[in-house]
């Protein structure tokens, strides 16, 4: 065998055996560094708790304000009349689906190369909203289909990378929780949610790669919106609330898994403090 | 190399392979991925009857013809990409976005006439959204004729006031 692929082999093999190896009970966590402070339930309690009514208010009536300006003031559309509205939530919570799934990858980076424990956190309490969010955008766009295509569902690139970036939410919520020990599970749901993340570039380029039924992009970075600027303003706001509203969710969620972490800390020192004495 | 670091380059590595997996087996697949076959794919395939696909493109102009057959519209048109166009059947209910030049995909095979006969017809719609005032505002300025194309590019008109030029014409 050559001498690289050698190497290889064996970085892959000590890579297996890191992460397959079985996790020791507790797992040894070496607190310090800079990616380690938030690490530190209590700062992380006190830091969230200030944050949360700051993403938690805004959020709700961003949404508010975006959802009822698109309904009922912005401008029907040319050729789809009152049907375009769905959009103002379709779009938002599509938008939510993929950078929700980027949220998730992230955490799973840091859950599995640093071995943070918020990450680890963060990431099984992502994939629940993530997929609410995405279960939303595929019903809202199922309705508009009917409508205007003609057809509830088609297996086109779009709808079908939707509905696997759906089910990887899915196999990551039931994955996390699915171990005895939870840190096989942050592992294992780590792993998966990495492999899933390169639905993210097909989700998004899959409307220009392949011909489709789903229209193409509406929005992009470079280039003119191609939204008239009354139906443009509402699908902003809502998106800036969607976002706001995912990252309030998440961040309770995530605050009540600290505090759970902590109660279970504290019954088992109990019990275990019971024991001696008795 | 401490384990952070060997943790990380695996991650990495791991993710190149798979990426370039799946970009592999995705530009393989590609026309398996590919929804439906614009006219100038099936004039070059020439798919047998028994072959069951989808035809999509836009309707071509003047070549619509709705009849009625048993007590079922039938409706005759040719759809087209520019290059091609074949003659379609359909026999059922149009979607509404249906109509010359709009873009459409129906399923269905070639029948040995030459004539694609459809079981289905969906509407696709293109992703510029444009208020009704800011349609008539562009035909009223003679910026848009319907009958010789599509809308102009939305960069054009997606921050125009529809007021002003109904204004002026007053």
């Amino acid at each position: 065998m050559p001498r690289r692929l050698q190497i290889v082999a064996v970085i892959l093999y000590e890579g297996f055996v890191e992460f397959t190896a079985p996790v020791a009970e507790p797992a040894p966590r070496r607190v310090g560094g800079r990616l380690h402070r938030f690490a530190n339930p209590g700062r992380f309690l006190r830091l969230s708790g200030r944050v949360l009514p700051w993403l938690a208010w805004p959020g709700a009536i961003l949404t508010a304000a975006g959802l009822v300006w698109g309904f009922a003031f912005s401008p029907p559309d040319w050729q789809q009349g009152e049907t375009v509205r769905i959009l103002y939530v379709h779009v938002p919570a599509a938008w939510m689906a993929s950078a929700g799934y980027a949220g998730l990858a992230v955490a799973s980076l840091f859950s599995l190369v640093w071995r943070h424990p918020l990450a680890d956190l963060a990431a099984a309490e992502i994939s629940p909203v993530g997929a609410g969010f995405t279960a939303l955008c595929l019903v809202s766009g199922s309705l508009w289909g009917a409508p205007e295509w003609g057809t509830w569902w088609v297996w086109d690139a779009r709808l079908t990378s939707v509905l696997v970036l759906f089910f990887l939410y899915l196999g990551h919520v039931v994955l996390v929780r699915a171990f005895d020990n939870p840190e096989r599970g942050y592992r294992a749901g780590a792993i998966l949610a990495l492999i899933g993340a390169v639905d993210l570039p097909i989700i998004h380029y899959s409307v220009q790669w392949w011909n489709t039924l789903h229209q193409g992009n509406s929005i992009s970075l470079i280039g003119p919106s191609r939204l008239y600027i009354t139906m443009l303003w509402p699908l902003l706001i809502a998106s800036l609330g969607f976002t706001l509203v995912f990252a309030a969710i998440v961040t309770a969620r995530l605050r009540a898994a600290v505090m759970e972490r902590r109660i279970r800390a504290l019954l088992q020192s109990r019990a275990e403090a019971a024991e001696v004495v008795a | 190399m401490t384990r952070k670091r060997r943790r990380l380059l695996l991650v990495l590595a791991c993710g190149a392979g798979l990426g370039s997996a799946v970009a592999l087996t995705l530009s393989a697949l590609s026309a398996d991925v590919t929804f439906f076959l614009l006219p100038a794919a099936v004039m070059a395939k020439d798919p047998p009857p028994s072959q069951i696909f989808r035809l999509g493109g836009l309707v071509q102009r003047g070549s619509v013809v709705k009849t009625e057959a048993g007590g079922r519209p039938l409706i005759r048109f040719a759809i087209t990409d520019g290059k091609a166009a074949v003659p379609v059947r359909f026999r059922g209910v149009l979607p509404d976005l249906f109509r010359e030049g709009q873009g459409i995909i129906a399923l269905g095979h070639l029948a040995p006439g030459g004539v694609f006969v459809a079981s289905e017809v969906l509407a696709k719609h293109d992703a510029n959204y444009m208020p009704p005032a800011v349609e008539a505002a562009l035909k009223k300025d003679g910026l848009w004729n319907p009958a010789a194309g599509p809308p102009p590019p939305p960069a054009t008109w997606d921050t125009m006031n529809p007021a002003k030029p109904a204004a002026k014409g007053s």
